[in-house]
């Protein structure tokens, strides 16, 4: 059966907290924090972005097992903060792992959901048989204009998966989609931030969405949240996958180790492959991950997924760092040295 | 740098593609064609290089060029690669950490950029490998 063959991940070593962001604004940081679930975000290095982290989250995949990169065929990069506006992110990444020249690529963009859209092409193209791997990476560095909402939560990081059938270390039971056009969030092209509706981004966006894929996933199946071990739901912040397991029935527990928002903030197409792959980072052979991306829009991936034998021998977890040992290794940033980085100053 | 230049470079840049001897055991990088030891007796041959390696010496820039104004101090060092090559290259660390022996491995980041509109070059720099 289709599934993950190996996978990495890549957050980079800076962070901002929230407190210091809201400092400047001259705004309640104890209220923005407690609202928002989120209490520091990670912030890219000033010669990283959605490219590095892609190629270096694709690396770290590939450290973990010898795949046989002429057969990777294709790369995807789901992201909203590709480097160019037009010229492909995922040859940068094809070039850096050696998988070019026979191989098909594109970049994928919808909003914090273009990594999971990979993942399913991905499964599409192998599952097919048109290649033995295809490789789906959501990264993002975002967005947030000085002083509007997003800037207390917009991060940086990205995760990488090859997708492939011999000897998956999970397998893909099944996906399934909930798409409608919401605009509830969106950026014009030439503009440098996004813009939202406000309160409006919550009901008919995330939480319909998010909710009716995930309700969908567990009828196709047949299962209930109690059959699941770990649950992935975007995360924007980290009270909207509270609330949304909440309603699902899924319990703190089982979302805990994926929710990865309250130390890292919304890294956008590399949310859901993230939280996933810190799940992946303690799974055991048997275990059930239940997951649910979203991107405004809009629409929700879900995924139901068995974890097998071959995580315990087929890859070397080792070789690549951890979810939690790039959240714990971090280095502060002020405000000023923040704009520096972010290139928010323009001289 | 033109465009053209650059993007012959891709290989070694992104990969730290290198080349070995096979008649002295030397590793160069950036590759060379010829080895200047063995001269005519030489066989070179292309290498990947694991990006581990160590710092020889470093300095700290804090007078940099345009193209790098935004991100000093940094950091620039020659390392030995554990194949043996040697080479000069940035350390993307704090000026406070870096210190002669100190381990690095290689990452992939922005080398620079032709203005806002122009071709962003990536490449190989190197972090602490701790
Ligand atoms: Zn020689």
């Amino acid at each position: 059966m289709v599934g993950i063959i190996t996978y990495g991940a890549y957050i980079p070593r800076y962070r901002i907290k929230v407190e210091e962001i809201a400092r400047v604004w001259g705004a309640n940081a104890a209220e923005i924090s407690g609202g928002l679930g989120v209490f520091e975000k990670a912030v890219p290095d000033y010669d990283e972005n959605t490219a590095t982290f892609a190629v270096e989250a694709a690396r770290a995949a590939l450290a973990r097992r010898a795949v046989d990169v002429s057969e990777i065929r294709a790369v995807y990069v789901g992201s909203e903060s590709h480097p160019y506006a037009v010229k492909p992110t995922a040859v940068t990444v094809g070039e850096a792992i050696g998988a070019t020249p026979v191989m098909t690529a594109a970049d994928y963009e919808f909003a914090c959901k273009a990594g999971t859209a990979a993942i399913q092409t991905s499964m599409g193209l192998v599952a097919s048989g048109m290649m033995k791997y295809s490789v789906a990476i959501g990264a993002d560095t975002a967005q947030g204009a000085p002083g509007d909402a997003l800037e207390y939560t917009a991060a940086a990081g990205g995760a990488a998966y090859v997708i492939g059938n011999d000897d998956p270390i999970a397998e893909i039971n099944d996906t399934c989609s909930f798409t409608s056009d919401t605009p509830d969030f969106w950026r014009r092209e030439g503009e440098d931030y996004p813009r939202h509706g406000g309160r409006f981004s919550g009901e008919p966006g995330y939480f319909k969405h998010v909710e009716s894929a995930a309700a969908m996933m567990m009828e196709r199946r047949g299962t209930r949240p109690s059959d699941y071990d770990y649950a992935v739901f975007h995360q924007p912040n980290a009270k909207f996958p509270q609330k949304a397991a909440k309603t699902l029935g899924f319990t703190p527990e089982q979302i805990k180790t994926g929710l990865l928002a309250p130390r890292l903030g919304n890294t956008y197409s590399g949310a859901v492959p993230l939280g996933l792959a810190a799940v992946l980072d303690v799974a055991k052979p048997g275990d059930r991950i239940f997951v649910t991306s979203y991107g405004s829009g809009a629409g929700s991936d879900a995924f139901d997924i068995t974890v097998t034998e071959a995580i315990l021998d087929k890859i070397d977890r080792s070789k690549a760092p951890s979810v939690e040992s790039m959240l714990a290794k971090k280095k502060y940033l002020d405000y000023a040295v923040y704009a520096r980085h972010k290139g928010k100053i323009k001289v | 740098m033109t465009v053209a230049r650059f993007w012959r470079r891709i290989p070694q840049r992104y990969n730290l593609v290198g080349t070995k001897c096979n008649t002295c055991g030397d590793v160069f990088f950036p590759p060379r064609a010829f080895c200047p030891h063995c001269r005519r007796g030489g066989d070179l041959q292309e290498i990947q290089l694991s990006g581990k390696g160590k710092v020889l010496t470093f300095s700290v820039v804090h007078s940099a060029s345009d193209q790098y104004s935004d991100q000093k101090p940094y950091v620039l060092a020659i390392i030995e690669l554990e194949e043996g090559a040697r080479m000069t290259t940035h350390i993307v660390c704090e000026p406070d950490e870096v210190y002669i022996g100190m381990p690095v491995r290689s990452v992939f980041r922005v080398l620079d950029e032709d203005g806002t509109d122009g071709v962003i070059h990536y490449g190989t720099k190197f972090v602490p490998d701790e």
